[in-house]
């Protein structure tokens, strides 16, 4: 790499000039190392190790208060799999995701379609309200949404009452049959202006011509739609479905804190699943924990890998235009 | 959910509206004339989103409400927003009794930290990877973009564990420090992607000037650069006041240590009853986000739409 850089600069025939360029060449070497030292250490110590250190905690028993590991093999491997309750909560991770996904994206698409017709009028205020929810802290917000959910006092018990819509006490989150779909509809509550922003910003990138030509040509509203907008928005499409799958792998905060996991181990995804082996049990089992973030950790990589080959497929089909 | 079905319910006018229902309207409305048909569709799409809105920002609502109600009135008024009196009692319990000020104090110190050296390692190794040509460029760049997306709940144990060897657990520099050191790699390629298309010219004749290496970076790239620090310091400081994780773990056996995020689950674990209570430390907690929001809306947009635009 460096000699390439070095190679492409043309060729100056004086000695003296040469020897000044290689010694400014080294100088600037260093530079570069000494710039790239703090992510280097940082995020080799806190990113890169922990991910290799994952798999090597994998093998051990180990609980975290003695600094003794003992080699156990794939014993915590065969354990794991073995246990209903992590299966379980990669039931949940998938279900979660494939209720929360595709809700988001049709929501957000058709919001984002309408705030971007400019004869909607106070688009700018919608836009902010519908998003205030996504700089909020996921960890307040899941405390709050305790409340809000109360069987007894909280407002939305309340307001079916006053409704007539039910007697009152639907405990939301506290009871295992609705508390995963309740905690979905928050998820999608609290992450909807992201994607909706995801949208606006696919919109933009159709420029005004092609509608105007299109209208010329006689198009209505429904035809632009259909002929137009949809089909332009697809690459777009693929894009904000992955990333939606990939953030709704990461609920620990909001789950955590709305509902702990339960009851009954009815919303316990795959990160609260890592954290109560590994923090909140009484004899922590680290090695038993990594074991399960080792297997979570290889599905996250076939999301991202679909990702990755989505992108690229993406990025073809451009420049193929 | 009736929340989120607002907007499907409004895009029918959209859909379908103004050519077939112009004529109609026109004629029934002799006053309005033909733009106010016209836009009528628009008008009740607004109202519909208008509902909608209030619905979207109605727990927030109902926070600030209830942080300013006493416990009587919270279970037992109802369903209105404006409580009787303000009961600025509540606030106080949360800030001096609940340890608010401590956690807010905490958070303030963490984030402002972190995102002093979440932008300094960024902004030098995007310069380094965006300009200059070095050996194993290539796997640096290979580890940042395999990496882009581990999630937390994946590395939290040897992230501990080396805190522990460090003797950094169970300390807000540990925590600082295990803050910086994670993800930002969308930050690093964000600085690289702008430095690359900075004009060579530009430095060519700062080092006919005599400008090195440190006073070229520090000196004309970095203030180029501004727009990207802006962008990537309002992420950084959203994501370090938002983070759970990392300060739950740090601060499991030291409480004084908790910051917002993690002291608000610590006070109703502790307070249940306390509704007015939780409300005011909520409120303290998320209104400098609202309030930061609002001022700053354009930029948290164009922010959070750069990850689409590749």
């Amino acid at each position: 790499m460096a000699l390439t850089l070095g190679g492409r600069q043309e060729a100056r025939p004086p000695d003296v000039t040469k020897r000044n360029r290689k010694q400014r060449f080294g100088r600037q070497q260093l530079w570069i190392w000494l710039l790239l030292t703090p992510t280097v250490l940082l995020y080799g110590a806190y990113t890169v190790y922990p991910i290799i250190a994952s798999y090597w905690y994998s093998f051990v028993e180990w609980n975290g208060f003695e600094a003794e590991k003992t080699w156990v093999g794939v014993q915590n491997y065969k354990d794991v799999l073995a246990d209903d309750l992590f299966w379980n909560s990669f039931k949940i991770t998938i279900l979660f995701m494939l209720v929360v996904v595709p809700l988001k994206v049709i929501l957000t698409l058709l919001l984002a379609l309408l705030l971007n017709s400019p004869k909607l009028p106070f688009s700018t205020f919608f836009r902010t309200v519908y998003f205030l929810p996504v700089v909020t802290t996921a960890a307040i917000i899941g405390v709050v949404m305790q409340f809000v959910f109360d069987p007894a006092s909280g407002p939305i018990n309340q307001l079916l009452v006053t409704l007539g819509l039910s007697d009152g006490g639907i405990n939301f989150l506290g009871d295992s049959s609705t508390a995963l779909w309740t905690a979905a509809g928050i998820y999608v509550w609290k992450w909807f202006g992201i994607t909706m922003i995801y949208w606006l910003a696919a919109l933009q990138t159709i420029p005004d011509e092609v509608y105007e030509a299109a209208r010329i040509d006689g198009a209505g509203a429904w035809h632009l739609l259909r002929r137009i907008t949809i089909p332009l928005l697809k690459p777009f499409m693929i894009i904000i479905t992955l990333l939606s799958f990939e953030a709704a792998l990461k609920v620990f905060d909001l789950m955590l804190t709305l509902t702990n996991g339960g009851p009954y181990y009815a919303t316990e995804v795959v990160e609260i699943y890592i954290y109560r082996w590994a923090f909140s049990a009484t004899i922590p089992q680290l090695g038993y924990a990594s074991a399960a973030a080792v297997i979570f950790g290889l599905f996250v990589c076939i999301v991202g890998l679909f990702q990755l080959y989505g992108v690229r497929a993406v990025q073809k089909a451009r420049a193929a235009q | 959910m009736t929340i989120p079905t607002t907007p499907d319910v409004a895009s029918e006018p959209d859909a379908d509206a103004p050519r077939a229902r112009r004529p109609r309207r026109a004629e029934s409305n002799k006053y309005s004339g033909g733009w106010f048909a016209r836009r009528l569709p628009w008008w009740f799409a607004a109202a519909l989103l208008l509902g909608g809105a209030f619905l979207w920002i109605y727990p927030f609502l109902w926070m600030v409400s209830a942080s300013l109600k006493n416990q009587l009135e919270i279970f037992g008024a109802g369903l209105s927003l404006i409580p009787e009196a303000a009961e600025w009692e509540n606030y106080s319990r949360a800030w001096n009794e609940a340890n608010f000020s401590t956690y807010t104090w905490n958070t303030i110190i963490v984030t402002s930290v972190t995102v002093l050296l979440v932008v300094a390692r960024c902004a030098m190794a995007g310069y380094v990877i965006g300009r200059y040509g070095f050996a194993g460029k290539k796997l640096v760049m290979v580890i940042l973009i395999a990496t882009f997306f581990v999630p937390t709940g994946y590395t939290i144990i040897p992230v501990v564990e080396i805190s522990q060897q460090l003797g950094l657990l169970n300390s807000l520099t540990g925590m600082i420090i295990a803050m910086s050191g994670g993800g930002n790699v969308a930050a690093i390629l964000l600085y690289a992607g702008y430095f690359r298309g900075i004009p060579k010219e530009l430095e060519e004749s700062a080092v006919v000037d005599g400008a090195g290496f440190f006073t070229i970076f520090f000196r004309i790239m970095l203030p180029l650069a501004m727009p990207i620090t802006a962008t990537v310091t309002l992420m950084t400081f959203l994501a370090t006041w938002n983070n759970f994780f990392i300060p739950l773990v740090f601060s499991l056996s030291r409480p004084e240590l908790r910051t917002l995020s993690v002291g608000m689950r610590a006070f109703v674990s502790e307070n249940t009853t306390d509704w007015g209570g939780m409300a005011a430390a909520a409120t303290i907690s998320l209104i400098p986000l609202i309030i930061l929001f609002v001022l700053l809306q354009r930029h948290f947009v164009k922010g959070f739409a750069g990850a689409i635009k590749q």
